[in-house]
């Protein structure tokens, strides 16, 4: 057991009795069934939860648990199977009246029986791991080569995150919403559906934001995706919860994609709207006892949504993974009709050993639009310093117009990004906005730093000023701008425009509350030196400011360029990982967009290809190494 | 019209002294400015301008020329007013200061006697007032034309530059060339800061050490700001370019206080002084042989996560710099067990130990965070004078007088615990974290000695961690005052420093004593 001194994390903190069930790497202690049956027998546990993830769906767990007695809170072992099993699951379904996706029910082979078969079906089609699930081991293929490389990708990353490397290609369904039911089924043949949740946007197959209910489906359309997931669950005499997840095309056509035989990560939104606690029911239903709630007990009371804050650099595939130490941390608790899960705190690490999840930010409000009113706050309060994260796009997710309107599909990042999500867009009053606060913010740290307490042995001569000529960059933007300053109020002159700012101007604090031209705003400061460059977190994207007297400005004109490192020939690892394969080695010619080396990190394998065509200079990594974002691993000529 | 038939106030004199004010103001000329801004430098006036309050600069001197009368010196094409060097005194966020400031647009800021006796006479009026000197130096060294009167004159300033020295902060900003004799000015005051890529401090050239031991070594490689910042430990920091380097210097200048007789300064300050840090409690990972950084404890607890750090690329193994805690100053020392395992070897004694002295002799409180797994061993360090290396960080912590607070947030092993300002060296407030170790070594190094030839060792080592791998045999002895939450460092620290802040503490009179140099 461990001290209770040495409990340093959230979920151990939380716990009555805590038990170590081995070191970070997962294989060794959370899938190590061996150490999580010892720590049951230790603690003389009657039932287990597990969760999502690790064991959460992996039937010999269950049926180790059933052999010593010990409850599992789940499914029957028979239902995680059949559930589990993509193909097995297809055939169930389609027998219980279930819509399908048309497709290859079955193992493939090898890649070149991979192409046959999608030959046969018809681009596009995903391939997909049979025991997989959360978006690992998928891969969309548009074309033979596609396929083949599919083949092989899903087929390793299967192996690594399963130990089941089983395939299975089906017809993509472009452009579908990702619509999911929950369901809830009790050990006397009890079912109900408790409303959909949506979880369209997404990237690499991964949920980003979810919401409940559904702003497409319409009354008729539930109850028929709610009845027939209620009906597969009956099919495998399902217990607990349950979700069945379903593809719904834009004539509200839906397709059973698969069924998920555990709680599910956006299960809080479902909560939010129907007022049952979902881990209360679970282990109520896995006690034995039966379902109080009728069909007719499940409301849709008002509208929650979810948003995932990953430790995720946005500007890079809309995520790759980011490790680091959770310098400052804070949630934005403060907020009524907010709830935040997460296992973390200021101090935690972000590691490579798991998913990159800081926390799901939850907001609900009666009505969608007041649910993301409050999700723009709650945003714009989260402090998280030392990590790079996700904010920035979560906050322009909410807020664009296609979303709001409700008119997305699992295909709503690539379509509103073509090319990579970049941050926030400013418009000409939003920059002002900012470039006022930026310059604020200097006065007001300008005028601190002259203010030394105590007896003084020398006066202080300060030099007092009411009025600063000052000289904004942004994007490469130059602005000359003009301050007046009465007690917190500036009044700051860009470009002829006036605009008012004031606040406390709490130079310590994470978070910058003001007011600018009478509307609210929640900035954050995540950086300030002494050579004027300021960072501020202003609608969810950070923007770097350089802010400087008109002297420093002037004078700055004759201070040499410096020439950053011609990056075409220098690969770098974009995150930290391992290295699963490097395909050169020096001397090799290498064409633009060949692959170079494979790096695993949070499970997901990424090819790292060659920036143009060259010949390799050197290779820095090795297969089985661990690198860190920024780590040179090959280099060019 | 007095009786002899002129006036002072004659216009011609004005028009006289206007002239030379614009003179004094334009040094060597437009084209001699715009070649200084060609290459990427600022003169030595805007540095000044930048440096100071808008309005604050008081010349003095502008009107001194230099004396020299050979090899065609004293002609009036050869004699700028001010000579080749701004002096003065103004404001740095409202506090005096005294600089001087090369101006490489005459004569290349060479030194002549001239230049030299501006110099000494803010130097000396610094020393009367209690005002710290910034000298910014730019300068391709001695006037040659003058022969020994330049030589006297770096001898004049090396001489105040000494009697200075623990009287007033001097801060030299090298922006420029500095070479020969003339480098031995910002190495005998407290702090030599760089601009990279256009500064260089070297005894002598490339050219002349290709013709002494035939080196191929460029200027950049052998006095550069990276050289003199990561190997040779001669300067404690580098800017980007002028500008970034003088504003710099105004954030850093707020950390000083004006003189020796001056308390260690206190700013406004937006930080709750009971902050409480929960991160700390998590930082120090289990095991104890793994690293992590000892600036993540240090910018938890500080005033807003700043920390100006002093030689962040020498010697790495140990941090020291300057932060505030409830806006007063302190001087931080910590081990840095993500590099080298924190251990104490030369050259991290050496920074740390001048250091430490800076902040004693300038009334700032000392606040040590150890995490140190002893000496670091080998013929490389024994050699190399470890010995009478590591005595100077002894030396230092043991004669300060300073505040002294110490925090041991895990390993304090060996001879390294006594020298890391502990209790026995005077130490005011030494705290234990719950996962300090204070021990004459680690577990296996102990048992092995212990129990030589035993068997049962891991049972030995087992009981060696027991006894001795906590706080506890420390603190049983009064060792360490207290053993802490982490989280509640910065309000302990904080709480202390305002008790300590009436702290009178003498050493025996001596002459000066005799540090082991």
């Amino acid at each position: 057991h461990i001290r209770v001194t040495l409990c340093r994390h959230v979920h151990v903190k939380m716990a009555d009795e805590a038990v170590c069930v081995g070191p970070a790497p997962t294989s060794k202690s959370y899938l190590n069934m061996d150490a999580i049956m010892n720590a049951v027998k230790q603690t003389g546990a009657q039932a287990v939860h597990p969760g999502y993830g690790f064991l959460s769906e992996n039937k010999e767990f269950a049926k180790r648990l059933a052999a010593e007695g010990v409850t599992f809170i789940g499914p029957d072992t028979h239902a995680i199977q059949a559930m589990g099993d993509k193909i097995e699951s297809k055939l169930i379904a389609k027998a219980a009246k279930v819509n399908t996706i048309p497709g290859f029910d079955g193992v493939v082979k090898d890649a070149e029986e991979a192409v046959k078969i999608a030959g046969e079906i018809g681009y596009p089609v995903m391939i997909k791991a049979s025991a997989g699930g959360g978006g690992k081991g998928m891969r969309i293929s548009w074309n033979d080569e596609e396929t083949r490389e599919g083949f092989r990708f899903s087929s390793q990353e299967a192996a690594s995150s399963f130990g089941d490397d089983r395939l299975l290609i089906e017809k993509f369904i472009d452009n579908p919403r990702h619509i999911e039911i929950q369901v809830l089924a009790d050990k006397h043949g009890n079912a109900l559906w408790l409303n959909e949740r949506e979880c369209s946007i997404q990237r690499r197959n991964q949920k980003v934001v979810e919401e409940a209910p559904s702003t497409f489906l319409d009354p008729d359309t539930r109850r028929a995706m709610g009845e027939q997931a209620v009906s597969l669950a009956k099919a495998v005499k399902y217990s607990s919860a349950g979700t069945v997840e379903f593809l719904v095309d834009s004539q509200k056509n839906f397709y059973f994609l698969e069924m998920n035989t555990r709680l599910q990560v956006e299960h809080p939104i479902t909560e939010c709207i129907t007022g049952l606690d979902l881990v209360h029911q679970m282990i109520r239903i896995a006690k034995g006892y039966k379902l109080q709630q009728k069909q007719s007990d499940i409301p849709i009371n008002g509208w929650a949504i979810e948003s995932r804050v990953y430790a995720e650099d946005p500007y890079k595939s809309f995520g790759l993974p980011s490790i680091g130490r959770l310098s400052q941390y804070q949630e934005p608790l403060n907020l009524p009709n907010v709830r935040v899960d997460s296992g973390i705190q200021e101090g935690s690490d972000i590691s490579i050993y798991y998913d990159p999840m800081i926390s799901k930010l939850v907001t609900y409000g009666k009505t969608r639009e007041e649910a993301l009113k409050k999700m723009e706050e709650a945003l714009d309060n989260y402090v998280i310093r030392g990590v790079t994260h996700n904010i920035p796009l979560l906050r322009e997710i909410i807020v664009h117009p296609r979303f709001v309107s409700g008119d997305i599909s699992t295909k709503f990042l690539p379509e509103v990004y073509p090319d990579g999500f970049k941050g926030h867009m400013l418009t000409a009053g939003e920059r002002r906005e900012l470039l006022a606060t930026a310059a604020a913010l200097y006065v007001a740290a300008q005028l601190r730093s002259q203010k030394f307490l105590g007896d003084l042995r020398v006066s202080i001569v300060p030099a007092e000023s009411r009025q600063w000529e000052l000289c904004v960059e942004l994007d490469k933007g130059v602005h000359m701008l003009g301050v007046s300053r009465a007690g917190n109020n500036y009044t700051v002159e860009i470009d002829g425009e006036k605009v008012e700012v004031s606040g406390e101007w709490n130079l310590a604090s994470a978070l910058l509350p003001i007011t600018i031209n009478g509307k609210h705003r929640n900035l954050q400061c995540l950086l300030r030196t002494a050579a004027g460059e300021i960072t501020l977190q202003y609608l969810g994207t950070s923007f770097k400011l350089r802010v400087l007297s008109k002297l420093a400005a002037y004078l700055s004109k004759h201070m040499p360029e410096k020439i950053p490192e011609d990056t075409s020939s220098i690969l770098r690892s974009p995150m930290p990982g391992s290295v699963v394969a490097v395909s050169v080695k020096p001397g090799d010619n290498v064409a633009e967009g060949q692959e170079i080396c494979v790096i695993e990190a949070m499970k997901m394998q990424n090819s790292m290809t060659a920036a143009k065509t060259a010949k390799v200079k050197s290779v820095h990594c090795k297969a089985g190494d661990t690198v860190g974002e920024g780590d040179l691993l090959v280099e060019l000529e | 019209m007095n009786a002899r038939g002129y006036s002072v106030n004659h216009p011609s004199v004005q028009e006289r002294i206007e002239k030379k004010r614009q003179a004094a103001l334009t040094g060597g000329g437009q084209l001699r400015i715009a070649a200084q801004h060609k290459r990427g430098k600022l003169t030595a006036r805007e540095r000044l301008e930048l440096l100071l309050d808008p309005d604050s600069f008081v010349e003095y001197d502008m009107f001194v020329e230099h004396r020299c009368s050979d090899f065609g010196m004293e002609a009036d094409h050869n004699k700028y007013p001010g000579d080749s060097v701004v002096t003065g005194q103004g404001r740095i966020n409202g506090r005096l200061v005294y600089v001087f400031s090369q101006d490489f647009t005459v004569f290349g800021g060479s030194l002549s006697g001239a230049h030299a006796q501006k110099i000494c006479k803010i130097m000396d009026q610094a020393m009367m007032v209690g005002a710290p000197v910034i000298g910014l130096n730019d300068s391709g060294g001695a006037r040659i034309q003058e022969g020994v009167e330049s030589l006297a004159g770096y001898a004049d300033i090396f001489l105040r530059n000494v009697m200075s020295s623990g009287v007033v902060p001097q801060i030299s900003l090298i922006m420029g060339p500095c070479a020969g004799g003339a480098v031995y000015s910002p190495a005998l005051t407290d702090f030599t800061f760089m601009v990279k890529d256009t500064s260089y401090l070297f005894i002598t050239g490339p050219d002349v050490v290709k013709s002494v031991t035939n080196e191929d070594v460029s200027q950049e490689e052998l006095g550069g700001a990276k050289t003199h910042t990561t190997v040779s430990g001669v300067a404690h920091r580098a800017f980007e370019n002028d500008v970034d380097a003088l504003l710099n210097l105004r954030d850093f200048f707020n950390f000083l206080p004006l003189s020796n007789k001056d308390p260690a300064p206190v700013t406004e300050c937006h930080d709750p002084r009971d902050r409480l840090v929960p991160g700390l409690d998590t930082v120090v990972p289990f095991e104890s042989t793994k690293a992590y950084d000892m600036l993540d404890i240090v910018h938890g607890i500080v005033d807003e996560r700043e920390f100006f750090e002093i030689m962040p690329n020498y010697a790495k193994n140990i941090v020291v710099g300057f932060a505030r805690m409830n806006g007063r100053t302190v001087g931080i020392v910590g081990n840095q067990p993500k590099v080298a395992s924190g251990c104490l070897d030369i050259n991290s004694s050496v920074k740390g130990a001048r250091f430490v002295r800076f902040c004693d002799a300038f009334n700032i409180p000392i606040i040590t965070f150890v995490d140190v797994p002893g000496f670091l061993p080998g013929t490389a360090q024994e050699y190399g004078g470890i010995i009478r290396h590591g005595a100077k960080l002894l030396y230092a912590f043991a004669e300060a007088t300073v505040p002294k607070i110490t925090v041991i947030t895990r390993k304090a092993y060996g001879g390294a615990y006594d020298v890391m300002s502990s209790k026995h060296l005077r130490g005011d407030v030494n705290y234990a974290w719950p996962s300090a170790e204070v021990a004459v070594m680690g577990a296996k190094g102990a048992v092995q000695i212990i129990f030589r030839g035993k068997e049962n060792q891991a049972e030995a080592e087992a009981e060696y961690v027991e006894k001795f791998a906590n706080p506890f045999p420390a603190a049983v002895r009064g060792f360490v005052d207290d053993i802490i939450q982490p989280s509640t460092t910065r309000k302990r620290i904080c709480r202390d420093l305002e008790v300590l802040a009436s702290k009178k503490q003498t050493n025996p009179w001596k002459k000066h004593a005799n540090i082991p140099l």
